[in-house]
């Protein structure tokens, strides 16, 4: 038994319990999905950006040969509009609303205009996909094309066309934070100060399975099943029957079964599970969609799209006296699921980044779009936050003439624990910033580095180095915070234990894992906590049948939010066992101790009785305390409250193709500071991940849209350029350990670091390398080979 | 108008009649019910519906049913023999080389074929050879690690 307590589970990179059925082909993904009497829905869609529907004609598509129903928007009478769950007014007194966010309605089928390629107007529904895809076909829109606006900062620019009526100029809202009168002042006082344009362009997420939907109306008992690609199932329950479809919502389960990545792109209530939950109610059979990837790329929501004025003011021997920032965020033609709190609330509250800096303001103008909705994608805000400082910061100590590690560790916040008050309202939980910065320098042998550099430059070759020190807000969040800025939910996570009388044991979490690993983890947490094996630990996500409620995963919250609801569950387990265990042993419940596996009574080793034997009491209580409930079950809900803030370090050293401006990187370097593991493993492997968005980012990723046509030009796999695994290193990862005060287990949060950190390391090394040349800054992602080349036509030292 | 096809799938043998337009990557997911094998493109480039075909790896999803008339295909089902894993998936497992396991099954039949080729790879060609697979959880690292393990470990040829 000793080898138990000395073997801890929590921490140990155990092999993933879920991959067995992965790797031999036997995951349920929502397409593998068969039910008798299954119908197919195919979306009919606009091919314009903008345009009015005059009229749609359905009545070819209804006679096409297997086609069984055919609807439009004015068939779906008394349907509601897709809800905004984040509100921005002033009547709400949420902090910050310079204009209060424009409530626009979003149709699940639109009836009056198409406001995005994409946009679906009606649905054709038949025995088999084909039908369903040949009847699409024959359905007739009266197209009336109108002038479109896909531009991020020409929406809000006088006599652009405009999107909804309840938006004059295209505002959606508009946001501020931090203090202007202290910050101007602080520019007044600067020695230096710069000023650059910072693009963060528009991405998609690209989960590798497209989004699906079955639904299955049972008309005998009036119950709704949906199986979604979800990251939240309990959140699209609650979305679609109290806000848009006004059903019960206790006749409808959500299964989010096996679903192939997420990225934040399966947060959010679609128009497509929306219409097919409606339909098979109105059928009274099944209904399955299955998303091709150009629709992914016309609907899923995408990410980012900010166009920012970053301005830092500096002291003369390099102290951060000040930040400005100015940024337009495009949110696309429709308000999405979260949208307006990720360019305010987890954008502007991590401008503070990981310095001390005098003063900050931040003023935000959301716009529509004739494009798709953006919304959370990994990271969310917190990237895009981490891009304007980390790219600025750099700017910055070239401004000044001063080295760019040296300007970071000059304004460091030093170690703390407990709290450190920002001026973007947060306030940061631990941090020991400058010890991770240290880190990644020495892993790189920083000073061996720029004498290589040095001599390199010499030969006419062009290194660089880019830094980036984040951090990040996780563990979203706690909800009464949330709720006084703008959310329209709750942000805790429920977690039961339920001890069968063998003493195995069910976990039901609220989380949902799609690549995460939790049926791992979280099993790591039980059998650890319980001193038992891990076989005996089964962990149930994904179904609103049998979790009793949940708010899912995103913002990287599983580990530290749906974590610490299942530990506050054990905790309670144990505890009522050690009434029973009391018993039992016939000792005073204060005098039981609970570890590896046993409870026993304190300074009598002897006296034990092991966690499956209480089990078997708890449920056979022939021999039981007076007045305890038998059964061994527990369920609690968690609530943080504060957020988690992981931060850490990467270097990214890249080396510049003169002659064609190819980037390759030589050396991707992370140092990341998530509190407490509890799978070294897995999170390296989110780490990795994340590291490679990032990069795709930099480099090569991009959603674009033709200006004039408003066509998304990048509409499929073979033109919006998604990293390969030949366009990639190896990457060098370590951790610093500064565990949170927040939650008992001391769990920041992993999911999103890599994709928050990576960008500006890139661009930053990009910058570095073209300095010989005159370059000291370069606006736009990503850096594509004819991009960085006509950047070096246009130096002057390359001249 | 349906055309009839045969083909052996995992050593069993079906037969059916289908409309010439039916995509193999269709006929072996919804027609068989073999769903291992995942559609994550319209367009042939993420690799995801990768199978052997008569021994070579070929992207499922750019052949119709009817044109794999009277071929030997394995799927990711028919990988494991008697319930002992494959070298690959053996690694994939060891590596970490899955998180959402969507493109997996695609992966480690690129593998299959990849070490059928080039037993002892080198990582540059381990990435070159995965170039028609795409994987948006990993970043490609364990991936390659999983391959590397699955290199050391395969039994030696006859």
């Amino acid at each position: 038994m000793a080898t138990v307590a000395s073997d801890r589970l929590f921490g140990k990179s155990i092999k993933r319990r879920e991959d067995p059925r992965f790797i031999t082909g036997r995951g349920q993904y929502v397409d593998d999905l068969k039910i008798p009497g299954m119908t197919y829905a195919a979306f009919v869609r606009s091919p314009h950006a903008h345009a009015k529907i005059r009229k749609i004609d359905t009545a070819a598509a209804a006679r096409h040969p297997g086609v069984v129903a055919v609807f439009t928007g004015k068939d779906m009478t008394g349907v509601n509009s897709l809800p905004c769950g984040w509100d921005l007014r002033k009547e709400k007194k949420i902090p910050g609303v310079m204009q209060d966010l424009a409530i626009v309605p979003h149709m699940p089928l639109t009836s009056d205009a198409a406001r995005h390629v994409g946009d679906p107007v009606a649905v054709v529904i038949a025995d088999s996909h084909e039908a369903a895809v040949d009847g699409a076909e024959k359905v007739q829109v009266d197209w009336e094309p109108l002038s479109s606006v896909t531009v991020t900062e020409n929406a809000a620019r006088s006599g652009a066309p405009q999107l909804h009526e309840g938006a004059p100029g295209n505002v959606a809202f508009k946001w501020e934070i931090g203090d202007r009168a202290a910050t101007d002042a602080a520019f007044k006082s600067a020695a230096v100060t710069v000023k650059k344009r910072i693009v963060n362009q528009r991405l998609v997420a690209n989960a590798m399975e497209p989004r699906a939907c079955v639904a299955r109306y049972e008309d005998a008992t009036g119950d709704l099943t949906l199986w979604v690609t979800s990251q939240n199932p309990h959140v699209h329950r609650l979305l679609m029957c109290a806000f848009v479809l006004g059903i019960p919502e206790h006749k409808v389960r959500v299964i989010a079964p096996d679903v192939g990545g997420g990225f934040g792109s399966k947060i959010f209530l679609y128009n497509e599970e929306v219409v097919c939950s409606w339909a098979s109610r109105r059928l009274k059979r099944p209904v399955r969609w299955t998303a091709t990837r150009s629709e992914a790329y016309l609907t899923d929501a995408h990410g980012r799209d900010h166009v920012t004025d970053a301005e830092i003011a500096l002291s003369k021997d390099g102290k951060m006296l000040g930040l400005r920032v100015k940024t337009t965020a495009n949110l696309g033609a429709y308000l999405s699921t979260f949208a307006p709190a990720v360019p305010t609330f987890l954008y502007g509250t991590l401008l503070n980044g990981v310095y001390t800096i005098g003063a900050i303001h931040c003023e935000v103008t959301g716009i529509f779009s004739n494009t798709t909705a953006v919304d959370a994608y990994r990271g969310a805000g917190r990237p895009e936050a981490c891009y304007a400082v980390e790219r600025i910061v750099e700017a910055g100590a070239r401004g000044l003439g001063m080295d760019v590690a040296e300007l970071r560790k000059k304004n460091f916040i030093p170690k703390f624990s407990g709290a450190y008050q920002t001026h973007v309202a947060v306030s940061y939980d631990s941090g020991d910033y400058g010890a991770a910065f240290d880190r990644v320098l020495q892993m790189l042998d920083y000073r061996k580095f720029r004498a290589d550099q040095e001599a390199a430059r010499k030969q006419g070759r062009l290194l660089g180095i880019g830094f980036s020190a984040y951090i990040e807000a996780c563990s979203i969040a706690p909800s009464k915070l949330v709720g006084a800025l703008g959310a329209g939910a709750g942000l805790y996570e429920s977690g039961k234990v339920r001890v069968h009388p063998t003493g195995m044991v069910t976990v039901f979490t609220g989380s949902h894992s799609h690549g995460q690993g939790h049926e791992t983890t979280f099993a790591q947490i039980v059998a650890d906590k319980l001193g038992i094996p891990i076989e005996q630990v089964d962990i149930v996500h994904g179904d609103t049948g049998s979790v009793a409620f949940g708010m899912g995963t995103y913002g990287s919250r599983s580990a530290s939010v749906g974590g610490t609801a299942i530990l506050m569950s054990l905790n309670k387990v144990i505890e009522k066992g050690k009434k029973i265990a009391a018993h039992l042993l016939e000792a005073s419940p204060g005098d039981i101790e609970f570890g590896g596996g046993q409870f026993s009574v304190k300074g009598a080793p002897g006296k034990a009785v092991p966690f499956g034997a209480v089990s078997l009491t708890a449920y056979v209580p022939h021999n039981y305390p007076e007045g305890l409930e038998p059964g061994l079950e527990e369920t609690s809900f968690y609530d943080p409250s504060n957020f988690c803030f992981p931060f850490g370090a990467h270097a990214c050293v890249v080396e510049v193709e003169r002659e064609t401006g190819n980037v390759r990187i030589l050396r991707y370097l992370a140092v990341d500071d998530v509190g407490n593991v509890i799978n070294p493993m897995i999170v390296d492997g989110m780490v990795h991940g994340g590291i490679a968005q990032g990069v795709g980012q930099a480099l090569w990723e991009g959603a674009v849209y033709d200006g004039q046509s408003g066509q998304l030009i990048t509409g499929s796999m073979m033109d919006y350029a998604l990293p390969k695994a030949d366009m990639l290193p190896m990457y060098e990862t370590d951790r610093t350990v500064t565990p949170t005060p927040v939650n008992p287990m001391g769990i920041k949060g992993a999911g999103e670091t890599g994709t928050i950190a990576s960008p500006p390391a890139v661009m930053n090394a990009v910058v570095d390398a073209l300095a010989p040349l005159g370059v000291d800054h370069i606006e736009e992602m990503p850096l594509s080979a004819e991009r960085v080349w006509k950047i070096i036509q246009g130096a002057k030292g390359a001249r | 108008m349906k055309l009839p096809v045969k083909m052996t799938i995992n050593g069993q043998s079906y037969s059916h009649e289908v409309e010439p337009r039916l995509l193999l990557v269709h006929y072996i997911r919804e027609t068989v019910g073999l769903t291992g094998t995942h559609v994550g493109c319209d367009t042939s480039q993420c690799g995801a519906c990768t199978v052997l075909i008569n021994g070579q790896a070929v992207k499922c999803c750019t052949l119709f049913a009817v044109q794999a008339d009277g071929a030997n295909i394995m799927t990711i089902e028919g990988l494991a023999k008697d319930g002992e894993l494959h070298p690959i998936q053996q690694g994939f497992w060891e590596k970490h080389g899955l998180q959402c396991g969507f493109c997996t099954p695609g992966m480690i039949l690129s593998a299959y074929q990849m070490l059928e080729r080039y037993p002892k790879p080198s990582e540059e060609l381990i990435r070159h050879q995965l170039e028609g697979n795409l994987c948006r959880c990993t970043g490609y690292h364990n991936i390659v690690k999983a391959i590397e393990w699955a290199a050391e470990h395969m039994p030696a040829k006859k």
